[in-house]
């Protein structure tokens, strides 16, 4: 029922986008930014940044499409992509946490948060759990150094954490969703 | 536009300031505490007061103590005694602090604005800090702002910008201390791109990309007063003869990019920026790219391949980017703090910049005071200010009844600064004797409690993920230096262990391509220098078995 849908939906938008084959809407979104930089090779960056807020992670057919559209090789492509630590690959999961470990934060016992959260969530940093609920992450300095330890959820930024106010904050988001 | 029309702005928005100004702190510090409801809070509770004649709510840049956020301070006009500070305003505290302008008590837990943190203070960079809107262009004209601009465009030649920048003496506070008008003259210089062709083509760079952890002035100017930012690039371009300029600045930083956005469409409308600035024939536009989060990327040829679309790979210098930079032209590029302090010598002079700070590092440096001690903030200090009255006076302490160990300084090219060296004066030079280096500002304290090889396996661990991997010695040594750190730090080595890691750093120092792989071994070499005998106690079982 789900592909039916889905069908139905991409016929209409198919045939105002002759970009992609899927007729994905935000394929478009893309060509309209990759257009505003002139097709520039030198924009690669920004278009990422672009392809990754419109799709959430950089999926190879992404790649392969910024790739032809700004005639680079996706060799290229692919290692602009994978050096940057901002730029995923993989999806990520509904909620994220992102704990800094920041010097200022490291001092003040940000690994004692993360090795917590580690061994609650059953995951490494930089890992997403296997129901694709919770990507936990790690962040080099959010210069929110005078709150440190800072932990992020959600987008949100939380000061003066401590291992068990994240915990608490880890297990009310679970609660909401079930 | 022209000095009339400027001033009239100035006029206009002096003239239409309140008699009761409330600013709240709406930084990245403060917001993250809720400060943009508290200041919703507060506009409404002016209103059901039926204050709005005599009281202004606005949101400003850092106040300083971001530990006490969020801040508000309550300040009448034209007065020239503090005004109150109130910390830790909750949105309920709105009303109660509004009651105080009828003499009614609050409970609001109060500042003091008399206490060392503040007093010892000397802002230069942080002068709007805290006291204009960084979203509206206005507020900026009217303390001064685009004055200089105007002075430069209209009075000087681009040759005499250049000499009063080198003549204030003013180093670049990227944390290399290169001299800044030396840079600036060379890029001036400078004719032709990288194939040996003549061209006019030069542009100016705005490196933002703050990466050092713990480190956090840079966001708080942009965040603070953009249009300064801005403002000091503009006389920059005028004098080494650019159009274009490149802010790169960090994605972590969303409310920084934001509000330089705006900074740049208001003065782009207002004629300040973009082609004939103030009627005359100097062009300049401003745009601003995203970084990706890599730390690599502050080095200024990784910056470039960054901006370009490349990986962000450094280059071997020479050619320096003065000669051959951004798409192989003359590039120049500074630091954030560095260009927030062109227009403040412009308008007061080189000499009076000269006589601040030391006889070799001269003006203030912000510093972001942070880590195991009570008042944790950012603090803007003369150049040669003791390491202890920063730590002791300004910074409170360390708190808990612990004693302070050290402070590390220069993010992971720095190094720790023990205890007893804390009378040393904080100036280029003297950090750079004591083994770390002024670097970007990060100013860390630890306590007692921390120990040392952690911290050095911490640093190493941050230059391993961070390694390029360009270069053989950085991509390969930090790696083993870590391995040997954590080899030690579980009490497994042996003195032949911590041989082969001084001599390892030696190797790493010496050879890497760029100033990541050259600094990396420092927080190993410091702590090594100061705090040996941490190395050896975790050493000594295992020779004691042999």
């Amino acid at each position: 029922m789900n592909s039916a849908s889905a069908a139905q939906k991409k016929t209409p938008k198919q045939a105002l986008s002759a970009t992609h084959a899927s007729g994905d809407k935000r394929f478009k979104m893309l060509d309209a930014t990759i257009k505003r930089y002139q097709y520039q090779q030198d924009a690669l960056i920004e278009v990422l940044h672009k392809a990754q807020e419109l799709f959430g992670y950089l999926e190879s057919d992404v790649l392969y499409y910024v790739a032809h559209s700004l005639k680079l090789p996706p060799s290229r492509v692919y290692g602009v992509a994978t050096f940057y630590h901002l730029f995923s690959l993989a999806p990520s999961g509904a909620h994220t946490c992102v704990v800094c470990t920041g010097t200022a934060c490291y001092v003040k016992g940000a690994q004692t948060i993360l090795t917590e959260l580690e061994k609650s969530a059953r995951i490494h940093a930089g890992e997403t759990t296997p129901d694709s609920q919770l990507s936990l992450l790690t962040a080099r300095c959010l210069g929110a150094c005078g709150i440190a330890p800072a932990v992020v959820f959600d987008g949100k930024v939380l000061g003066n954490q401590t291992a068990e106010s994240v915990c608490e904050w880890l297990r009310h988001c679970f609660a909401e969703r079930n | 536009m022209d000095i009339a029309e400027l001033q009239e702005i100035a006029q206009k928005e002096r003239f239409s300031e309140k008699p009761v100004q409330i600013r709240c702190c709406v930084a990245a510090g403060c917001l993250s505490a809720n400060s943009q409801t508290v200041k919703q809070r507060l506009e409404e509770s002016v209103t059901s007061a039926g204050l709005e004649a005599q009281v202004q709510v606005t949101g400003v840049g850092c106040m300083r103590l971001c530990c006490n956020g969020p801040l508000v301070e309550v300040k009448e006009k034209n007065t020239d005694s503090l005004g109150t500070l109130y910390e830790k305003v909750t949105p309920e505290d709105a009303p109660s602090i509004i009651a105080t302008l009828n003499g009614v008590e609050t409970t609001v837990q109060k500042g003091d604005l008399a206490q060392p943190f503040f007093t010892y203070q000397m802002p230069i960079v942080l002068e709007n800090s805290g006291k204009v809107d960084p979203e509206r262009i206005q507020s900026y004209i009217a303390a001064k702002g685009y004055q200089a601009l105007y002075h430069v465009l209209r009075e000087m030649t681009p040759a005499e910008v250049v000499e009063t920048v080198t003549r204030s003496g003013l180093r670049g506070r990227g944390g290399a201390g290169y001299p800044t008008g030396v840079k600036w003259a060379t890029v001036a210089k400078a004719k032709g791109d990288a194939y040996g062709a003549r061209s006019d083509r030069k542009f100016v760079i705005c490196n933002a990309d703050e990466g050092d952890p713990g480190a956090f002035m840079d966001r708080s100017v942009l965040e603070s007063d953009p249009h300064r930012v801005l403002e000091g690039m503009a006389i920059a371009a005028y004098a080494v003869g650019a159009n274009q300029g490149y802010i790169y600045i960090r994605a972590e930083y969303p409310v920084a990019i934001n509000r330089l956005q705006t900074a740049i469409r208001q003065a782009q409308r207002l004629g300040i920026l973009g082609s004939q600035i103030f009627d005359s024939r100097f062009d300049f536009k401003i745009d601003i790219r995203i970084g990706a989060g890599a730390y690599v990327c502050g080095e200024e040829t990784a910056l470039m391949a960054s901006i370009e679309g490349k990986r962000g790979t450094p280059n071997p210098r020479p050619p320096y980017p003065a000669e051959s930079g951004l798409w192989g032209y003359p590039t120049l590029i500074n630091n954030v703090e560095t260009y927030a302090n062109i227009s403040p010598i412009i308008r007061k002079g080189a000499d009076w910049f000269a006589s601040i700070g030391t006889e070799k590092s001269k003006g203030t440096k912000v510093f972001a005071l942070a880590g195991k001690i009570r008042y944790t903030g950012l603090i803007e200090v003369p150049m040669g200010t003791p390491l202890q009255r920063i730590v002791e006076e300004m910074g409170g302490g360390v708190p808990d009844g612990r004693v302070v160990k050290a402070v590390q300084t220069g993010g992971p090219s720095g190094g720790c600064i023990p205890a007893s060296a804390f009378d040393s004066p904080v100036d280029y030079e003297s950090l750079t004797q004591l083994g770390s280096m002024m670097g970007s500002g990060g100013m860390i304290v630890m306590d007692d409690s921390t120990n040392m090889v952690d911290v050095a396996r911490f640093f190493m661990e941050f230059c391993m993920d961070e390694s390029c991997g360009k270069c053989i010695p950085c991509r390969v040594g930090t790696v083993q230096l870590h391995q040997l750190l954590t080899k030690i730090r579980e009490g497994k080595a042996s003195m032949a262990d911590l041989e082969l890691l001084e001599e390892l750093c030696d190797m790493v120092k010496h050879t890497s391509l760029c100033g990541l792989g050259q600094s990396a071994p420092n927080p190993v070499f410091s702590t090594l220098r100061y705090f040996r005998d941490e190395y050896l106690a975790l050493i000594a079982p295992v020779t004691s078995k042999t």
